[in-house]
């Protein structure tokens, strides 16, 4: 069952496009990221299906049902804002219980829904500790309290671990995530982090300038990004993107990186085209990720390079290596039991079942 | 340079620097003793002077104790002689006083609140223009509307009367109880209001029951204001009310400027620390939460 369809939706404050003609759907059960950089409209998205905004033109959908102008409480949804958005004034056990007195809910009905709502985020003993009087984690959790003891059919988080610190944004991440695996509700959750997207969410949907650029499993985001946009967006060091050009000899294709000669082509044979190619010399970027880059040759389909290393960053478990490849930089990721070295030339390895191309033009995945 | 010659070197501009310290801090709390003094010296003279017999200010011991402490003229200056026509006293005028500063305070801060609010947090089309011109009401001067106002009180049939006191100082104060109130509530998160809605709270409950309570320092900072400059206002007191209806302020200069015969500078000292003592009291009473609501805003959540 769909739980939520977003329907040619746009959006725009004042003359900027917040939002343009965004779908999205998801299945009942699913966790759905919406990741992109600051200002790409996923917060307004957010706020839009919550109901806190008005939408220009489109619909939304909440179990088959249109919603676009339903009021926010009446769409059975629950939200954890980023700022964890606590009434300042009321103690954790007022928080999470306002907005069931606000429905009129009977007295003892409230009171055995705080008792299981407290018991399971464990915060039994804070109930009557004003938010101030709160640690971040624990503010975290009455945040999702008040947000569970509405029983929603879908959960909105905005951001909810960006205030915290590393440590504790890890630990509330499986929170999170285990929350999710016990409830089994349908949950839309915005992010800029990378990261959670990719460890919380069964389907990713990257957004950029108001336009959703892939929406897929954490897996195809990560292996097929659909264009340079998501190439370079997810991963950290990002997708190496070298330009040169695919030469076509008989039913091969090759790579050819600019600067280079015909000997240093890198053949294609494997490469999963999205759809076929006639052009020759189509002008194209080559994608292959730090990590699929090896120091020896594990695969026979392993393209052997030879680069100069420039610039070498230890971060303990392993070290990032800037190389100088036709005079375009490509980072490789290895272990650090390595030895690399700076401005030494390197004997390395693409695994080429493992890299993306894409058109230098229109940056869409070839 | 060798170490040792840093090391002495340091310790020269150690001993140096240790001296100026010395020297500045005392200048500066020379200074600060200077300004205190020339602040409080009006005051001092002012109760020294309403302890004192008329006899006693005559001989022109200006900065002395009064011999004895004389209450007289403080029971003169708040209740009069007790002969009839042409006693000026200032008890009733007081409570004239009282009575259109309480109500006026409380309903200019509860609109400056209530619109502060709106303009915040229910953003409509055209809602930075109204808050310019609302803004531009703060720089209107006093003198300016006296006119207009006088005709709008006539009509409304409550010229010269405390009530119409009571509606020119409400509406004079509420550019500046919204603009104290816009200022506080928009350092105040928007995700609040949001959390409030998807809780199925309305435009009334989410002021009174989430922003209300969360924004005493604000309150008390418009109450200071408020009260201060309504009390303290003669220009619309003189204006608009005369006779019985006036407040304080005025009966004060009738006081002081029409005495008939000989200036009673006792009596005069001890109404003038009458009239402003209660602004002294409120100052004195929530100061600290006026400065305290001056710099800080937000709200953590």
């Amino acid at each position: 069952m769909i739980a939520l369809k977003i329907q040619d939706l746009s959006k725009n404050f004042g003359s900027t496009e917040v939002l343009k003609k965004i779908n999205v759907e998801i299945e009942e059960g699913n966790f759905l990221v919406l990741l992109g950089p600051s200002g790409c409209g996923k917060s307004t998205l957010l706020n839009i299906i919550a109901g806190l905004e008005t939408i220009d033109e489109g619909e939304v959908f909440i179990d088959d049902y249109n919603v676009s102008k339903v009021e926010p409480k009446d769409r059975n949804i629950a939200m954890v804002f980023q700022s964890y958005a606590l009434y300042p004034s009321m103690n954790v056990k007022e928080n999470i219980t306002f907005g069931l007195k606000q429905s009129k809910t009977p007295k003892d009905k409230i009171e055995e829904q705080l008792k299981k709502i407290s018991s399971f985020l464990k915060v039994n003993e804070l109930l009557n500790r004003k938010p101030s009087q709160l640690s971040g984690g624990q503010r975290q959790r009455v945040a999702i309290g008040r947000a569970l003891v509405r029983e929603p059919r879908i959960f909105l988080f905005d951001e909810p671990l960006s205030n915290l610190d590393a440590k504790l944004r890890v630990e509330m991440r499986r929170e999170i995530k285990i929350l999710h695996q016990k409830l089994k509700t349908t949950v839309v959750y915005v992010t800029h982090d990378q990261t959670e997207a990719m460890s919380l969410g069964t389907k990713i949907a990257i957004m950029n300038h108001g336009v959703i650029q892939q929406s897929d499993t954490p897996k195809n985001i990560y292996n097929k990004p659909q264009n340079v946009f998501v190439a370079d967006f997810i991963g950290s060091p990002p997708m190496n993107l070298t330009e040169g050009k695919l030469t076509k000899e008989g039913n091969n294709f090759y790579f050819v990186p600019n600067e280079a000669n015909e000997t240093n082509k890198i053949p294609l044979k494997n490469y999963d085209f999205v759809k076929p190619i006639n052009e020759n010399n189509k002008e194209v970027l080559f994608g292959i990720r730090p990590e699929h880059i090896f120091h020896k040759k594990t695969n026979e389909n392993d393209f052997e390079v030879k680069m100069k290393s420039e610039l070498n960053e230890y971060i303990g478990h392993e070290q990032i290596v800037t190389f100088n490849y036709f005079n375009q930089e490509i980072l490789g990721k290895f272990s650090s039991t390595i030895e690399m070295g700076t401005n030494k030339e390197v004997n390395l390895y693409f695994d080429l079942t493992q890299v993306s191309l894409f058109d230098k033009n229109t940056s869409q995945r070839i | 340079m060798s170490v040792n010659n840093t090391i002495t070197s340091y310790k020269q501009l150690e001993e140096r620097s240790k001296i100026t310290n010395l020297l500045l801090r005392w200048f500066l709390y020379f200074i600060l003793i200077l300004f205190a003094f020339y602040f409080i010296f009006p005051l001092y003279v002012m109760i020294v002077t309403s302890f004192k017999t008329m006899e006693e200010i005559r001989q022109g011991t200006l900065l002395t104790w009064p011999s004895q402490l004389n209450f007289e003229s403080w029971a003169v200056a708040w209740g009069g002689r007790g002969y009839g026509a042409g006693d000026t006293f200032l008890r009733p005028y007081f409570w004239n006083s009282i009575k259109m500063v309480v109500p006026a305070v409380i309903f200019s801060t509860f609109i400056g609140a209530m619109t502060g609010y709106v303009l915040t947090k229910w953003r409509f089309k055209g809602d930075r223009w109204i808050f310019l011109f609302l803004l531009f009401g703060c720089f209107i001067p006093f003198q300016a509307i006296l006119l207009p106002m006088a005709r709008t009180l006539g009509v409304l049939g409550i010229s010269n009367s405390i009530l119409g006191l009571v509606v020119v100082h409400s509406i004079y104060g509420i550019p500046f109880t919204t603009l104290f109130f816009r200022n506080y509530y928009v350092s105040i998160p928007d995700e609040l209001i949001k959390a409030a809605r998807i809780d199925g709270a309305g435009f009334f409950k989410i002021f009174f029951k989430i922003l209300l309570p969360i924004s005493a320092p604000i309150i008390v900072v418009t109450v200071i204001w408020q009260f201060t400059q309504i009390w303290n206002d003669f220009l619309f007191g003189a204006t608009f009310s005369f006779g019985k209806a006036a407040p304080i302020q005025v009966a004060l200069n009738n006081m002081v400027l029409s005495s008939t015969s000989v200036k009673e500078y006792n009596v005069d000292m001890a109404s003038s620390i009458i009239a402003g003592f209660p602004t002294l009291i409120v100052y004195v009473l929530a100061g600290k939460y006026f400065i305290r609501g001056l710099t800080s805003g937000a709200v953590k959540g």
